[in-house]
């Protein structure tokens, strides 16, 4: 049992939760990810690491609850245990050399993309920051996100906070100015990375993606995570999750994500009052 | 005297209509008066050629004539001795091609069931008897053992009957490998390796589980910060095959292992009262003919598919799957779509699978490795209409291990190379044996590994005194 120590409501469906795994937290790296479930009938879910403390032995994630799994999480309180917790799963973020970065992150891809900022920055790299919402009421870490970076810059799709506006549009007028990155890292909505793709592809900009799709074991047991990569079957749990956005399948991967649609559709209408029921740990 | 009769005992099974729609045990067991009534058929021959077909050395003569006194738990303890899980194998072992293709009554007739003799005494024993099994004194030594599957089951049963401290390191959230998440419910009850692991723990086999060494702890640090003599390494071959055909990342598209996980370890049979859902359509085709492709065919069936078909490049006779499983798959209403090959999956238009592009094989020459050619027959190419698709067509160790231990030799195609007595690696004090060796292969020669290996470690630790 792995017991949750904060919980930090990060917007009306975005959570953060600092839960103890010391094992975890002794080889963690940024990029990599957990998977969990929360009770004994539950899904194992990946979800990617937000942060770690070696000392404390700690592991910090953030996740919306979006389905069953992750609405089962958010009832958990702090002092409450979740039942299974695995990891570090992956690949880790390769960072070295990296002198200046344009770091994306989409709604929750926020949290993914603020701990690689953060490393970038520590590290000595002028790193500027775009982060892209629908609205203001679902920005999240604003603060930290500056903290992190060079350059930040918040857009909200209807404009009711920052920038009104899509992530591209900001990089573009960030190339436009004449900066020169040695990589752009985006992190979010499988559409909002395959047009960051789609942008720096032309002009020859490195580029990495996070993938975060459906698995099971994320050992390189069950296949499900399969994504192609420059042509070629990778598996996202072992290979990535970090990946070079110019050669990833987005539209395969896009599809492959929507595989269990229709359950979880009908799952939600059979339980709608299922989480309320549910106990703790 | 010996009973004469031609025929084993009939074992009593579930009607396959019946079964071909629950997950409950396909084979119900012998009663003690069948049980009693097969014992008799054995010759208990001095020579025991039945032991010598057998991995772990069973005393096979000695445990039946047990069973045939009625003293069914002295025939619990002669196959305890030496088989740390009589009651899995009992179930899956390939007896047909071990312990029973060397009785002498097949001279004549069928050989003796010891298979289903097995599972009686076993079964038997979990039923009547519920006192703690004996835990040894610690001797202030620890081996660690990598995977929690049927070789490493084994090897720390072995070690801490010895007197080892023992802790195993499984990547899931459950103990048991591929005999949790690999083996359907209808052949290999849960519940049962649940007992068996809980007989190790009470035995003082500590079991550590959501660890994946080599991410979490290496084996490096195993052998040096946290202090363990040796440490064996069971992972299993859990690396999925897939054709390299078009449209194999189609939706509903699944490998075995992940179809097969889905439904054993994470019960999408029980969706949605579970959260895991599976996918099964009106039509399903598992390409395959091993064991794994049989539960995946006769899973789908139960989950509500009309029509599954196993999809296979040779013919019946070539199958590597037992006979009794092809049997039982036949029964239940499986389809043999034998001499077939699929060139390809075909999208529907919206991403999910439609169907499979095929082509009609013929067999050729025996090849040296003993299996006759395949050849594809020209101009035969024509389509199958299918909704899911599973490809069975087998599995390989995962890298994981080898990528991050350096000093591990391993062959090109990533078992690990070891001595074939001992389960010795080219790194010392790190053992390995079971699939992670062998490339899938079966139970008990996963178990007879693990159970040489433990032999081996033992002397290791004992040559060097304390």
């Amino acid at each position: 049992m792995y017991r949750i120590v904060q919980k930090k409501t990060l917007n009306a469906q975005v959570k953060l939760m600092v839960v103890e795994a010391p094992a975890v937290a002794k080889k963690a790296q940024p990029g990599q990810f957990i998977i969990l479930r929360v009770h004994d009938e539950g899904e194992r879910i990946p979800l990617t690491i937000a942060g770690y403390d070696r000392v404390a032995g700690t592991i910090t994630i953030v996740y919306q609850e979006v389905g069953r799994t992750t609405r089962a999480l958010g009832q958990l309180e702090e002092g409450d245990s979740i039942l299974d917790f695995v990891g570090p799963l992956g690949i880790p973020s390769h960072t070295e050399g990296i002198r200046k970065a344009c770091v994306i992150g989409g709604g929750l891809g926020t949290a993914i993309a603020w701990p690689q900022a953060k490393a970038l920055h520590d590290h000595g790299a002028e790193v500027h920051m775009i982060c892209g919402f629908r609205n203001k009421d679902l920005v999240i870490l604003e603060d930290e996100v500056r903290a992190a970076s060079d350059r930040t810059i918040v857009t909200t799709d209807d404009g009711s906070n920052g920038v009104k506006g899509f992530v591209t549009d900001q990089l573009k007028a960030l190339l436009a100015e004449g900066n020169e990155y040695d990589v752009v890292i985006a992190i979010g909505p499988l559409v909002m990375m395959k047009f960051v793709s789609a942008l720096t592809k032309p002009l020859g900009i490195r580029t990495i993606v996070s993938l975060n799709p459906v698995m099971i074991d994320g050992t390189g047991m069950c296949g499900g995570c399969r994504v192609t990569v420059g042509g070629k079957t990778k598996f996202a749990c072992v290979d990535g999750p970090d990946f070079d956005g110019h050669e990833v399948d987005f539209d395969e991967a896009i599809r492959r994500s929507s595989m269990y649609r229709d359950e979880e559709k009908q799952s939600d209408d059979l339980h709608p009052c299922r989480m309320g029921g549910l106990s703790n740990g | 005297m010996a009973d004469m009769s031609l025929k084993k005992y009939p074992i009593p099974e579930q009607e396959p209509e019946l079964r071909n729609k629950n997950f409950a045990e396909v084979s119900l067991g012998y009663t003690e008066d069948l049980a009693r009534k097969e014992a008799a058929r054995c010759l208990q021959c001095k020579h025991k050629p039945c032991v010598a077909g057998c991995p772990v050395q069973v005393d096979i003569p000695g445990f039946i004539a047990k069973i045939g006194q009625g003293d069914y738990e002295a025939a619990y303890g002669v196959l305890k001795s030496t088989n740390t899980l009589p009651a899995v194998c009992g179930r899956v072992c390939p007896q047909e091609t071990q312990c029973e293709e060397r009785c002498v009554r097949r001279i004549k007739g069928e050989s003796v069931g010891i298979g289903r003799l097995e599972r009686f005494a076993a079964d038997r024993h979990m039923e009547k008897v519920c006192e703690a099994p004996i835990r040894p004194a610690l001797n202030g030594k620890k081996v660690a053992v990598v995977g929690s599957g049927p070789a490493g089951l084994t090897c720390a049963g072995d070690l801490a009957a010895m007197g080892y401290a023992v802790t195993i390191f499984e990547a899931f959230h459950v103990a048991g490998g591929v005999l949790m998440y690999g083996i359907p419910e209808f052949r290999l009850p849960k519940a049962i390796v649940q007992k068996e692991i809980d007989d190790l723990r009470k035995i003082g086999v500590e079991i550590l589980t959501n660890r994946v060494v080599g991410r979490a702890e290496t084996i490096d640090e195993l052998l040096g910060e946290e202090g363990y003599s040796a440490v064996f390494v069971g992972t299993g071959a859990g690396l999925p095959s897939f054709m390299n055909i078009p449209g194999e990342n189609l939706n509903s598209v699944y490998t075995a292992n992940e179809f097969l996980t889905r439904i054993n370890l994470m019960k999408a049979y029980k969706w949605p009262e579970c959260d895991t859902p599976v996918r099964i359509g009106r039509r399903v085709a598992v390409v395959g003919g091993g064991n794994v492709a049989m539960d995946a065919a006769r899973s789908a069936k139960r989950l509500g598919a009309e029509e599954v078909s196993i999809v296979y490049r040779r013919s019946e006779e070539e199958m590597p799957a037992r006979l009794e499983e092809v049997h039982h798959a036949k029964e239940e209403g499986i389809r043999l779509v034998t001499l077939t090959n699929p060139t390809a999956i075909l999208d529907d238009g919206k991403g999910w699978v439609r169907g499979m592009t095929v082509v009609d094989m013929e067999l050729g020459e025996v090849d040296a490795k003993g299996r006759r050619s395949t050849h594809v027959i020209p101009g035969s190419e024509h389509d199958l209409a299918f909704e899911t698709v599973v490809i069975a067509i087998g599995q390989s160790p995962n890298p994981l291990i080898r990528q991050t231990t350096p000093g591990l030799s391993t062959q090109r195609w990533g078992g690990i190379i070891v001595d074939e007595k001992t389960g010795a690696t080219s790194k010392p004090r790190v053992y390995a044996g079971g699939d992670a060796v062998t490339g899938a292969a079966t139970v008990i020669l996963a178990m007879g590994a693990g159970k040489d290996a433990a032999k081996a470690i033992d002397e290791l630790i004992r040559s060097e005194g304390n």
